[in-house]
């Protein structure tokens, strides 16, 4: 009597599990597709001159350097400017807004930013600051990119906050430590693992940002440090490159594009080391 | 309702804490109410009684543990050594650093056991590394943890056993040399090998320190306390020396509780 509904159940079964590892492996498949062409195309435009020499102009051989270091300083500057903002609001969010107005105001504000497209955060600070300055910067662009970090810190942060049990806030605080101490010394130190993260994470996001650099840094085809001009950039230089008719050009834009996914693939393989090792299970 | 207190054998006792007239509201919510009660000095006083008679509540306003959340209040008085401790004049940390605590699940903070100890002491004295450290042994001594962690104090404190862990605890709350510790429920979460030293810990202790224990464990509560406090859905049932409790209550609802007839 049992036999023909329990064949029904594993029949059933087998089925679901069939179509789950079809559906991962047709998503694979166009990543694995992906990279596949990435390495093929990049790999052969690789090698030293990408990257000690800067961007050539059509129909000579040249380099990324100035290009690749640009986007560092800029992913750099965005960073630094944009965690520390991030890390207070998160902190804000986590510790004194579990209710609240200005709580529940930041946080829907912070997913509308998290979502908004980055080219609208690039329209942005072209109009409020690259018009009013009269001029493109590589300034402009850290704003821009800081703008993208903020709110994915913001989130990050106050997750993994909220993470941190409230019995060791109440440990602390048993002890006689003021707020912002057990805030500081115990609950940041908690959730270290996770904010770090976090910031990789966001680090990762803006490496490969083309939209919003389009109307702030723009692009320099010289080597420049100077902040307050247009700044070479990796994104932008892959979407002029790739773009062109020039093959020279083409190639540079595919090795372009291999060195963004290796790092951004880098710094994710990190990321999720650094958690697994450094997070205290509770 | 007037609980029977244990007025002449308090009364060759000191007070360490006098509780008046103590009502304590969650929101709407009435979970203690009218509690009257003298805490001796030097001795160890448990709280029993079934969940959510309010023990547990009773002990956190000892250090204002509440004051961390919203929507509690307290009304009525907690006299420690005479000062009001509900008085909004009151300096909450300060009053932490008086009245320790330990909580029922061991929370070592994320860093080494030297610095775990060190944590307390350093926000309110200014001492040499060398006193410091002195203050450090004495304390895991006094713990029953020395000899286990003396060679790998720079470890984090998290990758101690739970039993060690809470031990970690209590050393971290002697360190800086509280008057009062509250224990919380110390030993439920505990294997029995654990509990027990922690138990020999206590009475030990109390010949330094004023002990409030919170225990769902009667047994615990027989073995380790000198007085108890019978609770009962918020209200104080009956407090009195812990052998008479145990042997001859002078409430039928705290023999009832005692001899397992509920709860």
């Amino acid at each position: 009597m049992t036999f023909p509904l329990y064949q029904r159940r594993l029949f059933i079964n087998r089925f679901n599990l069939l179509m789950s590892l079809l559906a991962t492996a047709f998503g694979l498949f166009w990543l694995a597709w992906i990279l596949w062409t990435l390495f093929k195309a990049g790999l052969s435009a690789m090698g030293p001159a990408v990257v000690t020499q800067m961007t050539p102009p059509p129909g000579s051989k040249g380099g990324l350097l100035n290009a690749i270091v640009g986007s560092f300083v800029m992913a750099g500057g965005g960073t630094l400017l944009g965690t520390p903002i991030g890390i207070l609001a998160g902190v804000y969010l986590a510790e004194f807004g579990r209710e609240g107005w200005l709580a529940s105001a930041t946080r829907f504000i912070n997913d509308v930013l998290l979502s908004a497209p980055s080219i609208v955060i690039g329209l942005f600070i072209y109009e409020a600051y690259v018009v009013r300055v009269g001029h493109f910067s590589g300034l402009a662009g850290v704003f821009a990119l800081a703008l993208i970090v903020v709110p994915i810190v913001i989130r990050t942060t106050e997750n993994m906050l909220r993470l941190v049990p409230d019995s060791l806030r109440e440990a602390a605080a048993a002890l006689g430590a003021p707020q912002w101490k057990v805030i500081a010394l115990v609950t940041l130190r908690a959730a270290q693992a996770g904010i770090i993260t976090g910031i990789l994470l966001a680090v990762a996001r803006i490496a490969g940002e083309t939209a919003p650099l389009l109307f702030t840094a723009l692009n320099n085809q010289f080597w420049s440090l100077d902040v307050n001009a247009p700044m070479a950039n990796l994104p932008v230089v892959i979407f002029q490159f790739a773009m062109s008719p020039y093959a020279d050009w083409q190639h540079l834009a595919w090795a372009g594009a291999l060195m963004i996914t290796l790092s951004v693939l880098l710094l994710n393989v990190v990321a999720r080391i650094l958690f697994a090792t450094k997070t205290p299970s509770y | 309702m007037n609980a029977p207190v244990a007025v002449e054998a308090l009364a060759n006792e000191k007070i360490k804490i006098q509780v008046k007239g103590l009502d304590f509201f969650y929101g709407k919510f009435h979970a203690l109410k009218g509690v009257n009660l003298s805490i001796p000095e030097r001795k160890v006083t448990a709280f029993i009684g079934p969940s959510g008679c309010g023990k547990s509540t009773l002990l956190r306003t000892f250090n204002r543990m509440y004051a961390l959340y919203p929507n509690f209040e307290a009304r009525g008085e907690v006299l420690l050594d005479g000062e009001n401790v509900l008085s909004p004049r009151q300096d909450l940390n300060r009053l932490r650093a008086k009245v320790g605590m330990v909580f029922q699940k061991p929370t070592p903070f994320p860093m080494s056991i030297h610095d775990n100890i060190v944590f307390g002491v350093r926000l309110y004295e200014h001492l040499p590394t060398r006193d410091m450290d002195e203050r450090v042994e004495w304390a895991l001594r006094k713990a029953a943890l020395w000899d286990e962690v003396k060679d790998k104090l720079q470890q984090s404190g998290m990758s101690l056993s739970g039993g060690q862990q809470q031990r970690l605890c209590i050393a971290r709350a002697i360190a800086v040399r509280p008057e009062v510790v509250l224990l919380d429920e110390p030993c439920s979460a505990l294997d029995p090998i654990s509990t027990a030293r922690i138990e020999e810990l206590i009475t030990e202790l109390k010949n330094d320190y004023t002990i409030v224990i919170v225990t769902h464990n009667m047994q615990q509560a027989a073995r380790v306390s000198d007085y108890t406090a019978y609770m009962y859905l918020g209200e104080l049932i009956e407090f009195d020396v812990t052998d008479t409790i145990f042997i001859k209550p002078k409430r039928k609802q705290t023999e009832d509780y005692i001899t397992g007839r509920f709860g």
